[in-house]
């Protein structure tokens, strides 16, 4: 049985680590609010492009636009976004899994670009060839910073490298739910026209096709950005159920080690009577 | 008769009111907007969007967007959209400069020359419209 003095410094350690993880389970709270606010914040503008898009389908056609067409076969590009720091329940686990199972279940090329360290790092052993990582973009991502990946992944479906490009990513779903999506990036599938006017009663300025070339790219940095807020609102809230569970867990600890505590100090305590008792007699 | 207005970025909703006439940067050229305006989808380029709403006027450094107006409603789909008078004039000149040294160093990643211009554009619009906005103040107009 280990003595006294062990225990109280167990106590001691497990009330430490609960320390911890209830200041990161409010740091996580915290920063939720906010990631939470961003997504919301960002979504006006994803739905208007959304329209534009599909008021400019109604008037083109499909073939107008090579981000719009498919080419036949190809690679398979998974975007895999996770986050860099681990901590956060089983998260990435599930977003890497999932990308797995997408993995496992194309037949034919495929390669991935992974977002975030986890990623990178899980997919590096699977033998997925990883064509380029970027780093996670924090806990405030900005436009600016997904602009570099967008086009990157743009320009190479472009170049005819990829047939098709699917985002892998945690939709946040509630404080509970998050979960491991693929959603389909490029080629783009414009949406039916909106209700309102008719796509084909507006006027285009300076013309259809130069609209629709300026729209497509930040229509594909929309939806990465999109996908990489959700991801951190996901990763926030992961994070902060993981961290009430280890706060809780670290309680239920110190009850029983305080039980153990207080088992050993009595029978230390009985142990030293007994030996007063049986010395006293002794020396009578 | 006022119609809505609404500017959104892709981190924001800018700008939403009842307005009563706007001007745009349009791509081929200065687009003013009356309500009941035919529906129109223009590309704008970087420049000032102003907005008048019972007389007092505003006005927004607009980069990289688009214009839908219908009868009733007009949104701006930008890039970045900052309200003049929120401008901070000491840094964008500081990111006009430290973008024409990248420029001027030459011998730059095709990437960074893009990203260069880009910030140099950006800048240039705002301290245009920051100081217009210094020079004639957030007066009424009649």
């Amino acid at each position: 049985m280990a003595s006294q003095r062990d225990i109280r410094r167990r106590i001691g350690a497990v009330k430490n680590i609960k320390q911890i993880t209830r200041a990161m389970q409010f740091v996580a709270a915290s920063k939720l609010r906010r990631a939470q606010d961003a997504t919301l914040a960002a979504r006006p503008y994803a739905e208007k492009l959304d329209e534009v898009l599909a008021d400019l389908a109604a008037v083109l056609g499909d073939e107008h636009h090579p981000l719009l067409a498919r080419p036949d076969g190809g690679t398979r590009l998974l975007v895999v976004i996770t986050t860099d720091r681990g901590l956060a329940g089983p998260l990435n686990t599930n977003t890497i899994r999932f990308a797995l199972k997408e993995a496992a279940e194309h037949e034919g090329r495929l390669s991935a670009v992974t977002v975030g360290r986890k990623g990178r790092d899980a997919l590096r052993r699977t033998g997925i060839p990883i064509v380029a990582h970027f780093n996670g973009f924090g806990d405030k991502p900005s436009f600016a910073d997904v602009t570099p990946l967008s086009r990157l992944v743009s320009d190479d479906f472009l170049a005819g490298t990829y047939g098709q490009i699917d985002l892998v990513y945690s939709t946040f779903i509630s404080t509970l739910v998050q979960r491991p999506i693929a959603q389909p990036l490029l080629p783009i599938r414009p949406g039916p026209d909106s209700p309102g006017i008719p796509g084909n009663q507006f006027i285009f300025e300076p013309n259809p096709a130069t609209v629709l070339h300026q729209l497509l790219p930040r229509y594909v940095a929309t939806r990465v950005f999109q996908a990489i807020l959700e991801t951190t609102a996901s990763e926030m809230s992961s994070k902060m159920v993981a961290m009430k569970s280890a706060t809780e867990n670290a309680e239920e600890l110190i009850e029983d080690l305080t039980l153990s505590y207080n088992k050993v100090r009595q029978n230390n305590i009985t142990r030293e009577m007994i030996e007063i008792a049986s010395g006293a007699r002794a020396g009578r | 008769m006022p119609f809505r207005l609404e500017i959104v970025t892709p981190e924001k909703r800018a700008y939403a009111d009842d307005v009563d006439f706007v001007t745009l940067p349009g791509s081929e050229g200065e687009l003013g907007v009356l309500p009941h305006h035919a529906p129109l989808i223009s590309i704008l380029g970087a420049g000032e969007l102003r907005v008048r709403k019972g007389g007092v006027e505003e006005s927004f450094a607009i980069i990289g967007g688009f214009v839908q107006v219908l009868p009733d409603k007009v949104v701006v789909m930008a890039e970045t959209a900052d309200l003049a008078a929120e401008i901070d004039l000491e840094r964008a000149r500081e990111a006009r400069l430290a973008a024409e040294r990248v420029l001027e160093a030459g011998i730059v990643e095709p990437v960074d020359l893009a990203q260069a211009r880009a910030e140099l554009q950006a800048a240039v619009v705002r301290i245009r419209v920051a100081e217009r906005r210094h020079r004639e103040g957030p007066h009424r107009r009649a």
